[in-house]
């Protein structure tokens, strides 16, 4: 018998409410089956299983908030496959959750119809269920027309404001806890450009690549030769990542922020890292992360993009121990081999967790990411 | 494809990428990526779905002049 337990989907994470379970009791399960959504902070979560077996029972219903950690279902003849380790419990912030109460009354509704009643800016509590057990079906929505003067499509399950609380939580705690050093490095970026320029000239517009994609490739390459920033802080020691697992800060439309995992993103050639870049921003924006996505990474990325600031200061996110950011491409002065002329330039800095590392370390992996993108040509 | 298509394509295809927003008092010569908070990936996805709609090659060298409303009309009108 295993338990299969409410996941902490970051550090920010303390409670999540159950919405939907994909399994019934006697169903099958094998690792990576999405058995379940759960709505947190982050809005609704697909949730993965990481053992196999059979579901014996459900323990938690729909509708049910529980805490990080509680039993949501239980499983026989499960292999003990290893969960992710999860992020150590925030300490107690004030004032705590309030007591967690089950929410009572919330319907069930299948994912393709809550989209699209978040589309249409349609409360779903309004919305008359007529699927297995009363659920909301699409055609329910369908059926509905948006309530006059209805405010901005809001994504359920999404709460801006709890999102923000979150932010600040899983902010603080680093502020706290983490002893911060900051390295900067400017980076001539003329290579990685032209290259770019070049690949796009050929390909219609869907399959061309953006920046963030080599800077992407560059810095994950970076960081495998850098593993003592690869990882999380654990239990007092550094704990190794099991792979390049690099979070993508993506901003989400009305504010807000996720930073979900492109996995082992140093193996993967820079078209796949484009196509995983697409990928995440869409679903991130349209809240279709898995639970995986956002317990795996090893090291955060953020590329603030061609309307952001020149350069960031990075705030790390616990457990893990480092966080680059990628500031906006300017032109600016540079010396070329003692001549002075423009250069479109980029600031990459660095946060790192002096427990884990010095910046002499920090400061080999901005060198390499800047090696690395001054022979653009071979990323 | 006259200009009233191309405006409701454009329409068509920022309304998917920033749903909240009210298209209807977008000014036609204000910069969009500013009005609308479009990042660099957005403006990618508005290229590519403007490309697949109306098989319009846009090279890279075009996009400013698909910066405005006004601009991405008369681009995809001519």
């Amino acid at each position: 018998m295993t338990d299969f337990r409410m996941p902490s989907l970051g550090a920010d994470m303390e409670a999540g409410t159950l919405v939907e379970w994909r399994v019934k009791p006697g169903a099958t399960v094998k690792r990576g089956d999405v058995v379940a959504v759960v709505e947190t902070q982050k809005g609704a979560i697909e949730i993965e299983i990481f053992n196999e077996g059979l579901v014996s029972e459900i323990v938690v219903p729909v509708g049910g908030r529980v805490p990080v950690g509680t039993v949501l279902a239980r499983l026989e003849g499960a292999a003990g496959a290893r969960e992710p380790a999860a992020p150590p419990p925030l300490p107690p912030p004030a004032p705590p959750v309030s007591a967690l109460p089950v929410t009572p009354g919330r319907p069930r509704i299948s994912p393709a119809a809550r989209r699209l009643a978040a589309a249409r800016g349609i409360d779903i509590q309004r919305v008359a269920g007529t699927g297995p057990a009363g659920a909301i079906t699409v055609a329910d929505v369908e059926a509905v027309s948006p309530a006059p003067g209805a405010m901005p499509p809001q994504r359920p399950g999404f709460d801006p404001a709890a999102m923000r609380q979150a932010i600040a939580a899983a902010m603080s705690r680093s502020k706290r806890e983490i002893p911060h050093y900051y390295l900067s490095q400017t980076v001539d970026a003329s290579a990685a450009l032209a290259r770019l320029e070049r690949m796009n000239r050929e390909r219609p517009p869907p399959e061309r690549l953006l920046p963030a994609a080599l800077f992407l490739r560059a810095t994950a390459l970076a960081v495998a030769k850098t593993p003592e920033l690869n990882g999380v802080w654990e239990d007092g020691r550094f704990r190794p990542g099991d792979g390049v697992h690099i979070g993508w800060a993506i901003a989400l439309r009305g504010g807000g922020l996720v930073a979900p995992a492109i996995r082992n993103a140093d193996r993967r050639p820079l078209d796949d890292l484009m196509a995983a870049l697409r990928d995440l921003v869409l679903r991130a924006r349209s809240f279709a992360l898995r639970s995986s996505e956002l317990s795996d990474p090893t090291i955060t990325v953020t590329s603030l993009g061609d309307r952001g600031a020149d350069a960031v200061l990075p705030i790390i996110y616990p457990p893990q121990v480092a966080m680059i950011g990628i500031g906006r491409i300017v032109t600016r002065p540079w010396v070329i081999d003692g001549t002075l002329g423009p250069r479109p330039i980029v600031a990459i800095t660095l946060a790192g967790d002096h427990r884990a590392s010095d910046g002499h370390r920090g400061g080999l992996l901005l060198a390499e990411i800047d090696r690395l993108l001054q022979e653009a040509e071979t990323l | 494809m006259n200009a009233a298509e191309a405006k409701r394509l454009v329409f068509d295809v920022l309304s998917r990428i920033a749903p909240e927003a009210d298209l209807a008092v977008l000014p036609g010569a204000a910069h969009m990526r500013e009005e609308l908070d479009l990042d660099s990936m957005d403006f990618l996805n508005f290229i590519s779905a403007l490309h697949e709609r109306t098989r319009v090659d846009i090279p890279e060298a075009d996009y400013p002049k698909l910066f405005t409303l006004d601009g991405a009309v008369a681009y995809l009108s001519r």
